[in-house]
């Protein structure tokens, strides 16, 4: 039988540490949502073909259904929770009220995650470019063109 | 999932006598095909071994004889980004950036993309016969929906694709993979890494049970000048290929001098084909030429109830994509066809 103790991890979420026990098999959309209850991130097909869970690894935008927990020790995550608050919206969160860039909301966290990761990359120089790299989070509502007229705003801003 | 233990390797060595011990234990990179075919119950594993914090294997050398050495933990993101890839191979940072999502590939890495199964999705449904899951149980796909599946290469056995972009530039260049085993360091060709079904669809590539890919050497030659990738789908973006061509090639006084040419999406590996090249080595970049060469590539192809019109989609896909290899500016964002 092999070893399948808890492992003890420390996750950076949105600048604070957590100490976690953790199973080895738990996904970190799963972590972040039942153990550290930070239930913005959304769970969506769970198998990384919506990006409705997505989040910022060391700045990066990756899929944290497709992530072991385990394999973050140390990283720092950004969530939803951490890219802006009420009081003080992130210049994507502003865009995409502006730009009416959403319906159901449900793919939204995932969508502004991803965004911010996109702004962060530097790439997408045409507004074919930045739909291509933003194919990766679907709109179910159909949103799809408020949110590129969104992300387009905001990179003109920059 | 299954239920398994977790270990971080330290070093190479390590993981490879780890991965020698039983063969339920797994090795863990980018975990993003890994950890969904686990969710599906369609791979379970005793001990997932994540490489991960191994150094070394993350890095770009440029060696003197002008070869590049990609490390096999460099994301596809990382690889497709920089700029000796850009500028010296952008023909496969292209097909890089046409497979997958933004977010997948800053998570996947070159060593996984080499290895990620099929998306037959007979392979992926446990509660259905399959050759590749389950030796000796049948294809559901033959005589099952098989829109996306092989038109060459294949057997009774399975009509599986390999789904991969990246591979699809790595055969046109002419690629070379590194692996470390028990047994000590090879260097497999390209052509002979992944394999076809035969009599063991179960296998989709050579590497041995021990073996750990540690890097991938582009040889000198990038077809930095002339080259595209067009990649057809269902969706312009975020699908796997029906159809897709790599090209490259350099011209001497308005001829043909080398020329690689592989396809994607239509057979059990990167489909690349010596005597359509050879033909067309010396002759004028025509229509014309391509056509026939895109003959010399399909023969023998052989569709199935639901992809009998890849053969002319692949043919035309063919002649398209050398065209656009003569201007690769008329590529567009997803490898989606010219204007």
């Amino acid at each position: 039988m092999p070893d399948q103790n808890n492992q003890s991890i420390t996750l950076k979420v949105n600048g604070q540490d957590h100490q976690l026990e953790l199973k080895p098999w738990v996904s970190l959309l799963d972590a972040l949502r039942h153990t550290l209850h930070l239930t913005g991130t959304k769970k969506g097909c769970d198998h990384g073909q919506c990006g409705a869970c997505t989040v910022l690894i060391d700045g990066k935008r990756v899929l944290s259904c497709l992530t072991l927990a385990v394999m973050k020790d140390g990283a720092e995550i950004t969530t939803i929770e951490g890219i802006g608050s009420e009081d003080n919206l992130h210049p994507v969160q502003k865009a995409f009220i502006e730009h009416d860039a959403f319906q159901c909301g449900y793919c939204t966290p995932g969508q502004i995650c991803s965004a911010v990761g996109l702004l962060n990359e530097g790439k997408g120089n045409s507004r074919e470019e930045v739909q291509d790299l933003m194919s990766g989070n679907l709109c179910r509502c159909g949103a799809n063109r408020g949110i590129i007229n969104a992300i387009m705003a905001v990179k003109e801003e920059i | 999932m299954n239920n398994f233990s977790y270990t971080q390797a330290a070093d190479l060595q390590q993981a490879v006598s780890l991965l020698k011990e039983t063969e339920g234990n797994k090795i863990l990179a980018g975990g993003t095909n890994l950890i969904d075919l686990m969710k599906y119950f369609v791979t379970e594993a005793d001990m997932l071994i994540d490489i991960n914090k191994i150094s070394g294997f993350r890095e770009l050398t440029e060696q003197e004889d002008g070869s590049v050495q990609l490390g096999a933990l460099m994301t596809n993101a990382e690889t497709a980004y920089h700029p000796v890839i850009e500028e010296r191979y952008p023909l496969l940072s292209r097909t890089i950036l046409a497979g997958a999502s933004a977010q997948i590939r800053n998570m996947a890495t070159n060593g996984g993309n080499l290895l990620q199964r099929t998306r037959c999705y007979y392979f992926y449904d446990s509660d259905v016969p399959c050759n590749k899951r389950e030796p000796g149980s049948g294809c559901s796909a033959i005589n099952g929906y098989n829109r996306i599946h092989a038109i060459l290469g294949h057997n009774e056995n399975c009509i599986a694709v390999f789904p991969s972009d990246m591979c699809v530039a790595l055969a046109a260049l002419g690629a070379k993979v590194h692996v470390t085993g028990a047994a000590g360091e090879r260097i497999i060709p390209f052509e002979e890494f992944h394999r076809l079904p035969g009599d063991a669809p179960e296998l989709d590539n050579t590497l041995q049970k021990d073996e750990i890919i540690t890097g991938i050497e582009l040889p000198a030659e990038g077809f930095a000048e002339n080259y595209s990738y067009l990649k057809l789908r269902d969706r312009n973006s975020y699908a796997f290929a029906l159809v897709s061509v790599a090209a490259g090639f350099t011209l001497e006084a308005g001829m043909i001098k080398e020329i690689a040419i592989a396809l994607g999406g239509i057979a059990h590996k990167p489909w690349r084909v010596k005597e359509a090249e050879d033909f067309l080595k010396g002759k004028e970049p025509s229509r014309e030429n391509f056509s026939s060469a895109a003959d010399l590539i399909l023969a023998g192809a052989k569709g199935f109830k639901d992809n009998e019109f890849k053969v002319g989609l692949a043919k035309r896909a063919i002649i398209r994509n050398c065209m656009m290899a003569l201007n690769p500016e008329s590529q567009r964002p997803g490898a989606k066809p010219s204007l």
